[in-house]
């Protein structure tokens, strides 16, 4: 038993340390550290930084212009960059079509997307969830029609994360209604100009806008932007969902976040007293910092067997529900600790001189609100738990 | 044993119920709670109008009610229909203004709308620990501190306010338009303002005013936990009702028994959550007032919690959404626990006695 990483990979977090310190701009990891939305720009700008330091595709092989990681590496990589406040990379084109791309794409798919992914000239997203296929995402309904040398979209996909940013969405389609529901979907690539889309916004409760509504009206799109075989759709968003993995714990969110409520707390008063000092207040905090220092060790224990194994296996879904359930119980006590100063709706106005909460909170409730997406998307906790008991318990 | 409501008390209760679904439906609702002034003035008018600030006070003053039920009869019908009008300063206000012999008349008609301003940033809860000081000059007493979070200052024509006077805490009022009050919208809708009191002139109401500013406290707290139980109610209906319709995997998510059990959890502490906070009515105006509405605010804050996250995560993305009511109910809930004193600070309170022993 050995907890200590080994001397190269100590090296590796020195070095990924050093490159924040210099590239990471103030602006955006102050934007991340206080729970502002980021701009289509400032994700842009970070994916530009990464890339030009050859640390943007950190799932992909070397040969086709990614790290090579291994899973450690990846870790190491991801932890530093939520310590530092680095903005998200954003998974649909990098972490997401990319791989599918590399496993199942034809040779003319890889050459032309992949290096419009790393450079920046396209921003994919998401088309799986459907209004009556959520969970049970294998009943979608949205149908494509083989006419000639296109396939004809009818239907309507939702929670679509970026949407409004994106210039090309990926998406789950109904080929064929024969045999099981799993058996007659399709994995289709499509260019959001196509005539017949339209992308309406959701706003989200605490007022945020991050997801859409995409909805197809006979959309022609060729068939060589089928990824794959016709109805072999499901394999791949299978092998999807083991990549939808990485950083699933969201170790690295949570020791931040922490350590923020930490200092929270210790600025705080409640009539006279610093709250940190407050023994509920500080039972409640000790009791996550247990949680995490567990799931911490956890998180690593899994990840030394996808070393070994060269992919995570299905217990990585109890990284899922426990690594939700500790960012969210953080965002609750983050909310909590400001009292009455959590409930104004965040505004500008209130962070110059009208300021309520401290600085860096002023969307403390926000943030706890809209992470209660946590447990939802990425397949519910619910989902996680029927995956567990049947593939580990074997229930 | 008795827990039915009275007649007079029922006929209160479908009265406002009957208003509020008819004149203050979502859309309505979801059109006030977020832009300035965060309320309806023609609503407020019409509340005042049906008499339910009458409720709020007893007989002897005027009013037809002012007992622990007829507050949480009110208020469990506002939290019900989410209604974001501020009628908890006004209950407030009205037992701050009892306590000080002063006239309750423009309160009960709705002409005077009072806020009721103790919490500061640095002492959210109670009244220990305040920082807003009170001097005497020429005969006029001038205010100064900043009072933080102030439910219903954006719309206030007077603004009760709790600040150390010498010997002890003052409740002083203060007119609006004396003062400056930075206004803003609440995450949960309704509004709210920071109180700048720089020589503020103010008319002193109750000197010594520990316990009238603890009894108002105790009533806006039980007004709070009322409310709650219309929040949760609504909350649990929607949900269930959800679970019957959705239909995954061909069958309506209700029967799967991994969601039946936490429904019939959910179901049960709705059940204490409505319990404790008719025992803490039942205790207003007794000894034990202040450590019933304690018990019940902390359990409130543990029940809203847990309902709110538990609602919005079993009914899945549309809970995330603006435009479903459900994730409005959710954030009230959720911020009740922000009002009057969060499930800490009243755990505390109960914890209290046990050291006196």
């Amino acid at each position: 038993m050995d907890l200590n990483f080994t001397p190269e990979e100590a090296t590796f977090r020195d070095e990924v340390r050093a490159f924040l310190k210099a590239e990471l701009p103030g602006e955006l990891s102050d934007k991340v550290l206080s729970g502002h939305t980021l701009s289509k720009e400032d994700m842009e700008r970070w994916h530009a930084i990464l890339n030009g330091r050859g640390w943007l595709a950190s799932t992909w092989p070397t040969e086709f212009g990614g790290t090579g990681w291994s899973p450690v590496e990846k870790h190491i990589f991801e932890e530093e960059c939520c310590l530092a406040g680095a903005p998200r990379i954003v998974p649909f084109g990098l972490h997401m079509l990319g791989p599918v791309l590399i496993r199942f794409g034809s040779k003319a798919q890889k050459a032309h997307y992949l290096p419009r992914i790393l450079d920046g000239s396209d921003w994919w997203c998401q088309g799986y969830s459907e209004p009556g296929a959520g969970s049970d995402l294998a009943s979608l309904r949205t149908s494509a029609v083989r006419d000639g040398d296109h396939y004809v979209i009818n239907g309507q996909k939702t929670w679509t994360t970026l949407g409004q940013h994106a210039n090309r969405i990926f998406c789950l389609v109904r080929t064929s209604k024969e045999g099981k529901p799993q058996e007659g979907i399709s994995f289709l690539l499509v260019d959001l100009d196509t005539p017949g889309i339209e992308m309406r916004p959701i706003r989200l409760l605490e007022g945020g806008y991050e997801v859409n509504e995409v909805f197809f009206t006979d959309v022609r799109v060729p068939v060589e932007n089928l990824v794959g075989e016709e109805n072999l759709g499901w394999t791949i968003a299978k092998f999807l969902l083991t990549h939808e993995r990485t950083n699933i714990a969201g170790v690295g969110f949570s020791v931040q976040a922490f350590e923020q409520l930490k200092a929270l707390a210790t600025q705080q008063r409640r009539n006279g007293k610093r709250l940190i000092d407050n023994p509920l207040f500080a039972a409640r905090l000790s009791e996550v910092e247990i949680d995490l220092e567990a799931m911490k060790i956890t998180n690593l224990r899994m990840l030394a067997d996808a070393q070994k194994n060269g992919r995570p296996g299905p217990e990585s879904s109890m990284l899922k529900i426990k690594g939700t359930t500790i960012r969210q119980a953080l965002n609750d006590l983050a909310r909590r600790a400001l009292g009455p100063a959590a409930a104004p709706f965040p505004s500008e106005a209130l962070e110059g001189n009208l300021a309520i909460a401290p600085a860096g909170h002023t969307r403390n409730a926000a943030r706890y609100f809209n992470n209660r997406k946590l447990s939802i998307f990425g397949g519910s906790n619910e989902i996680q738990r029927n995956i567990l008991s049947k593939t580990m318990l074997e229930l | 044993m008795q827990f039915e409501m009275s007649e007079e008390r029922r006929l209160l209760a479908d009265t406002l119920n009957r208003y509020l679904s008819e004149n203050y439906g979502w859309e309505t609702r979801a059109a006030t709670a977020y832009d300035p002034p965060y309320h309806s003035p023609k609503k407020w008018a019409d509340l005042a109008e049906l008499g339910i600030f009458h409720a709020l006070a007893p007989e002897a003053e005027g009013g037809f009610g002012g007992a622990g039920f007829d507050v949480t009869t009110v208020f469990e019908a506002l939290g019900r229909a989410l209604c974001p009008e501020p009628m908890l300063p006004a209950l407030m206000a009205a037992r701050l203004l009892l306590a000080a012999d002063a006239s309750i008349d423009g309160l009960l008609s709705g002409e005077m709308r009072y806020a009721v301003a103790v919490g500061e940033a640095d002492a959210p809860y109670g009244i220990e620990g305040l920082a807003t000081e009170a001097r005497q000059e020429g005969g006029t007493w001038l205010l100064r501190g900043r009072k933080s979070v102030v439910y219903g200052a954006q719309a206030a024509e007077r603004i009760l306010v709790a600040a150390q006077a010498g010997a002890g805490l003052g409740v002083f009022e203060v007119k609006a338009v004396d003062v400056e009050v930075a206004g803003y919208g609440l995450i949960d809708g309704g509004g709210a303002g920071e109180v700048l009191l720089d020589d503020t002139p103010a008319t002193l109401l109750i000197g010594d005013a520990d316990a009238a500013l603890q009894d108002a406290l105790d009533f806006g707290a039980l007004a709070l936990c009322a409310e709650a139980v219309g929040v949760l109610d609504h909350m649990f209906e929607t949900t269930l009702d959800y679970l019957k319709t959705r239909k995954q995997f061909g069958r309506s998510i209700g029967s799967f028994q991994a969601l039946q059990h936490r429904m019939v959890d959910l179901k049960t502490e709705i059940e204490q959550a409505r319990s404790i906070t008719i025992l803490a009515a039942s205790r207003m105006g007794t000894d034990q007032q202040s450590r019933s509405v304690s018990m019940a605010k902390n359990l409130i804050g543990r029940t809203v919690k847990l309902t709110a996250e538990e609602a919005v995560q079993m009914h899945g993305g549309i809970a995330m959404t603006w435009e479903y009511p459900l994730s409005h109910y959710a954030k009230r809930a959720v911020m009740i626990d922000h009002q009057l004193g969060d499930t800490d600070y009243h755990l505390e309170q109960v914890m209290a006695a046990y050291r006196a022993a």
